[in-house]
């Protein structure tokens, strides 16, 4: 076992008081990650103290999902909620810099809560015979 | 304070050789164990398509019933594994990597 | 007040040849403020853990990054070992730490080297990348490759150093270090150098750990975190202290990956002392079913891996926050309120990776 991880269910109504506890102890916001698992989102909010892990999870519908932004305590999350924004269609509210959508350039919008392409049917070209 | 700190190594550096090579007048020395071209004794080979199934890229193509082995040199990341997994040894990787090439073919042993 | 003047930087620009864009409103010289954007070539890496399985993603896993390549692949095979309970050999664990401490070398050499560059000092340049080519051929005679190493893999290492060629390496590295020491003296003393440097891009160490900065950024900001002490590969048999400098500004960022090739040139040593023999892997069998989050030190700083297996041999979910990405926010803090002429130096002290950060 390389470290023990802490992971802390909220609620995302509570997500922004629990976020502002951890900036009071002096915790540093390690990153955003969103999981779609079937037809809900997991969201994983990280933070990290001298090499404590803490986290917290909640889950959201894969459609409309919605989270209040935490940008307003760490100003450094709006990258990790623009990202979550454009590749998983997770609605921020209140995001201290919004892109609205243009912080990645993707060819279709939300990617990631796509259902994946089917695999090409032929194998790459064969051999010349 | 220091001004020009680098003088001594600049002055030492005027009177030696330099450490760049004429490329492409002068080939590279290849260094002993480096992952390059891979190459096929095929007279080993028993065509058992093994190399072809682990290949991470599908750079490998192995016809069992004409007895070919055919190779995507564009494709292949010359990552060692179908070295390690062929049963005859009749793989390896050579230290130079190929001359540059203006079409994507399958070479054919 | 003058009038504001937007000036855009990148995605082209000679500084660095990677896209980002940053749009610059400035002041007269002055830069008041700065809105970065990146997403020029996202590249979907983390999506294809569903199409390739758990064992042929390490290929990929390595290919986020071409300069610290090895240590992408050895944060990934760390995280699906955590999640499969597979115990690595210890001889694996010291030969990744080997050549994880070879690639922070080369890749500060290289930082150095563009920084060099991006202060006009070419000569500095071009003496900092001849000494990191013979450090990239320490690593094409151990792993057979110079910037994707191939040799980690899921249960251990694909390659062995053997007794001789450790101790050829040994000696490759002592030279390797007189060199290196020429080139930081430069760096650390030239009166020049430091004019470019010192106390431009200040990051207080409250604002360092608020913005989350990783790796030299924040060690750099007086705070000595280093992912290297949770003791993942070998690092718990080492005797390893972080560097960290109090000014924050760049010459203490630049001051702190000097200090550390040193660094590393001695972890290089101690393990090869402490090297056992035996096995270099263990062979693998099942596949992934659980969760892990597996942070790795690269020279940029800290790497966040999320691996979620669920007994398939394709994994449900692949992410990689890279250092990077966490890097942008003090980036931004950092060019409010700089000179126009210092936004290139400023950029290039985060160590920006773009490839890396558009997984």
């Amino acid at each position: 076992m390389i470290e023990e991880q802490t992971i802390i269910t909220v609620m995302p109504e509570t997500l922004v008081a629990e976020t502002r506890k951890m900036k009071e102890q002096g915790y540093r916001l390690v990153q955003i990650c969103v999981t779609r698992l079937g037809e809900e989102l997991q969201l994983d909010y990280t933070f990290d103290l001298n090499r404590k892990f803490v986290n917290f999870r909640f889950m959201q519908p894969k459609i409309g999902a919605r989270v209040p932004s935490v940008s307003g305590i760490y100003w450094c999350a709006f990258t990790y909620e623009n990202e979550i924004s454009d590749l998983f269609g997770v609605q921020v509210d209140g995001n201290a810099l919004d892109f609205k959508g243009n912080f990645y350039k993707t060819a279709m919008k939300h990617p990631f809560i796509q259902d994946a392409a089917p695999a090409p049917a032929a194998a790459p070209a064969k051999g010349g015979q | 304070m220091a001004f020009f700190q680098m003088k001594k190594m600049i002055l030492a550096w005027t009177f030696r050789t330099p450490v760049t090579t004429k490329y492409p007048f002068e080939p590279r020395k290849i260094c002993p164990g480096s992952r390059g071209r891979l190459d096929i004794k095929i007279s080993d080979c028993i065509f058992c398509t093994l190399c072809a199934k682990r290949c991470p890229t599908q750079a490998l193509n192995v016809d069992r019933t004409n007895k070919k082995w055919h190779i995507d040199r564009l494709r292949c990341i010359s990552c060692n594994c179908c070295v390690e997994v062929c049963p005859k040894k009749c793989l390896h990787l050579t230290g130079d990597h190929g001359i540059p090439t203006v079409t994507k073919d399958w070479e054919t042993f | 007040m003058g009038t504001r003047t937007i000036i855009p930087f990148g995605p082209q620009h000679p500084v660095l040849p990677e896209p980002i864009h940053i749009d610059l409103v400035v002041e007269d010289e002055k830069v008041v403020e700065a809105v970065p954007s990146i997403g020029f070539i996202h590249r979907g890496l983390e999506r294809l853990v569903e199409k390739k399985d758990y064992i042929e993603y390490v290929y990929v896993a390595e290919r986020i990054c071409g300069i610290c390549s090895f240590i992408h692949g050895q944060t990934y095979c760390q995280g699906v070992e955590e999640i499969m309970k597979i115990e690595v050999p210890t001889r694996a664990k010291y030969l990744r730490t080997i050549w994880g401490e070879l690639s922070r070398i080369h890749s500060h050499l290289l930082w150095l080297g563009l920084m060099a560059d991006a202060f006009g000092f070419e000569s500095l340049f071009m003496h900092s990348w001849r000494v990191r080519e013979q450090v990239l051929d320490l690593i094409e005679a151990t792993t057979g490759g110079r910037v994707i190493f191939g040799s980690c893999k899921v249960g251990g290492t694909r390659r062995d150093i053997p007794a001789e060629q450790m101790s050829w390496l040994l000696a490759q590295l002592e030279t390797v270090e007189k060199e290196m020491q020429l080139i930081v003296d430069v760096f650390m003393n030239d009166n020049s150098v430091k004019h470019r440097l010192c106390g431009v891009g200040v990051i207080s160490k409250e604002d360092a750990i608020s913005l989350g900065a990783v790796g030299p950024t924040l060690r750099g900001s007086g705070v000595a975190d280093d992912m290297r002490l949770l003791k993942y590969a070998a690092f718990g048999n080492l005797d390893f202290q972080p560097i960290s400098k109090t000014d924050g500004d760049s010459y203490s960022r630049c001051a702190v990956r000097c200090a550390e090739l040193f660094q590393s040139v001695d972890l290089i040593r101690q393990a090869a002392a402490k090297m056992p023999e035996g096995e270099i892997a263990v062979k693998v069998t099942g596949n992934p079913d659980g969760e892990f989050f597996s942070r790795v030190e690269q020279p940029r700083g800290e790497v966040v891996y999320y691996i979620k297996g669920n007994g398939t041999k394709n994994l449900t979910r692949f992410r990689a926050r890279t250092p990077t990405f966490a890097n942008v926010p003090p980036l931004v803090k950092m060019l409010a309120g700089c000179e126009l002429a210092d936004v290139p130096v400023l950029v290039l002290t985060i160590d920006p990776c773009i490839s890396c950060t558009e997984r």
